[in-house]
């Protein structure tokens, strides 16, 4: 068994693996003992009792997709931050401020965000 | 009989045999699911001036939860036509994965935890945004309209929520000055009850969790007036039970346990005076018993809320805030008076 850096990695893929084999395990149960009468319209995509029109497949507006742009920048930002949170003590006033105008730029961006209407869900 | 107990030491010694215990919390959290559905059931119940479930099993119907799972167990399994049948079977795999391997580093007494990875938290964060993909396969692959509607919320929804949450958490790796789950336990002694600098952490925090794992006055994505049960609307049998019951309950006590490890002081007691090794899981499951309760309560206290309100409070008040939020901490953590 790896010991170490590796066990970490290790002890985590076996629970994943062990989630998957639950998850697994259950379903196959299930299809065992659950019936199956094979019908045509139960096969159909649900629309409210309707027969479905159009496809599934529909075009739809994805409407944020400049949050979600926004997101991406917050992330990393956090990505940063935490890093930056461990030590912090360590190397004092220096790096508070300098990782408060990191985060003030960014609120900047923010602002600027809000000013110009995007944070707005139409 | 001291050989039974020798080779009871050296079995217990062995490293596959440690692992083999740790890894049995997978196999309670199932049934705890089962648990904090029923009692939710009831709570919510009391609360509306019901009784809620009071016949499976006897006893104030102990067994509803049960009846479910062996109910959606018997249960017919479709999968649409018009599906992407591989996608589709993939999801509850995902979604449960998302919300159970966050345990991996949630601690319920000092030596009580599978793993204290030393980016602890940093790794429950990012395991914990797993279930979106889930989800967005389901919305996808269901080729169902109501699904995909879902589906864009949800992700609309988890994005927004997920900021406040790590800028929350960051605040707390800043005062604990650690990624360690223990750690970051370990720093908030001398402890009562509550970690006070960490008060608007804890508000944000337990704001974000409720929308992370998608329970009103956050469900939209799967607001069953509006959108049936969003991307899960083509979801039947054991697969909707894992994919999005299961899956929620999970998640709920995954937070929760992380709340109360991040902001309540994990395992420590509430007088410093009770801290005895045995007791510590008990303080544990008791401050994430509580958290529990109050989201429930929360549940069924304020009405669901609208898409643009959700998308405006999360970015015009909560991320603000937990920016405001570091500062406050930081500057607080570098003045001599904590």
């Amino acid at each position: 068994m790896p010991e170490g850096y590796f066990g970490d990695y290790f002890t985590f893929g076996m629970f994943a693996g062990l989630v998957v084999v639950l998850v697994g395990g259950t379903l196959l149960l299930a299809r065992l003992v659950r019936p199956r009468v094979d019908k045509d319209e139960k096969l159909s995509t649900y629309e409210c009792g309707v027969d479905p029109i159009g496809g599934g497949w529909t075009q739809s507006t994805v409407r944020y997709y400049i949050f979600a742009l926004l997101f991406v920048i917050f992330d990393v930002e956090a990505v940063f931050l935490f890093p930056w949170a461990t030590v912090f003590e360590e190397i004092g006033i220096f790096a508070f401020i300098e990782m408060m105008i990191f985060i003030a730029i960014l609120g900047l961006g923010l602002v600027y965000a809000w000013r110009k209407k995007v944070l707005e869900w139409i | 009989m001291p050989d039974l107990l020798q080779l009871l030491e050296t079995l217990l010694a062995n490293p596959w045999v440690i692992l083999g215990i740790k890894l049995s919390v997978l196999l309670i959290l199932l049934p705890a699911t089962l648990v904090v559905g029923y009692v939710e059931l009831k709570v919510m119940a009391h609360i509306q001036h019901r009784l809620g479930p009071m016949y499976p099993g006897g006893f104030h119907g102990w067994a509803q939860t049960l009846a479910d799972g062996i109910k959606f167990i018997q249960k017919e399994d479709i999968i649409p036509r018009a599906a992407d049948r591989m996608v589709f079977a993939a999801v509850p795999f995902l979604t449960m994965m998302g919300a159970a391997l966050a345990f991996v580093v949630i601690p319920v007494g000092p030596q009580w935890i599978i793993e204290d990875l030393e980016v602890g938290i940093f790794y429950a964060l990012a395991v914990s945004s797993i279930g979106v993909i889930g989800v967005l396969m389901a919305g996808w692959a269901s080729a169902n309209k109501y699904s995909l509607v879902g589906a864009l919320r949800m992700a609309g929804q988890l994005i927004a929520y997920e900021l406040p949450l790590v800028l929350a958490a960051a605040a707390v790796v800043m005062q604990a000055g650690s990624m360690s789950m223990v750690d970051i336990v370990e720093s908030q002694r001398p402890f009562w009850l509550f970690n006070w600098p960490q008060g608007l952490s804890f508000v944000i925090f337990m704001v974000a969790a409720t929308a992370e794992v998608v329970r009103p006055p956050f469900d939209m994505p799967i607001a069953e007036a509006e959108i049936i049960t969003g991307a899960f609307t083509e979801y039947s049998g054991m697969r909707f039970a894992f994919g999005l019951f299961a899956a929620e309950y999970i998640a709920f006590i995954a937070l929760s346990a992380l709340a109360t490890t991040l902001f309540l002081g994990g395992y420590l007691p509430p007088i410093p005076a009770l801290d005895w090794e045995p007791l510590r899981p008990l303080w544990f499951l008791l401050k994430t018993s509580s958290i529990l309760f109050v989201l429930m309560w929360v549940r069924w206290t304020y009405p669901r809320l609208r898409e643009d309100q959700l998308q405006r409070f999360a970015w015009k008040v909560l991320v603000p805030l937990s920016l405001a939020n570091i500062f406050f901490v930081g500057a607080l953590k570098l003045t001599p008076i904590i």
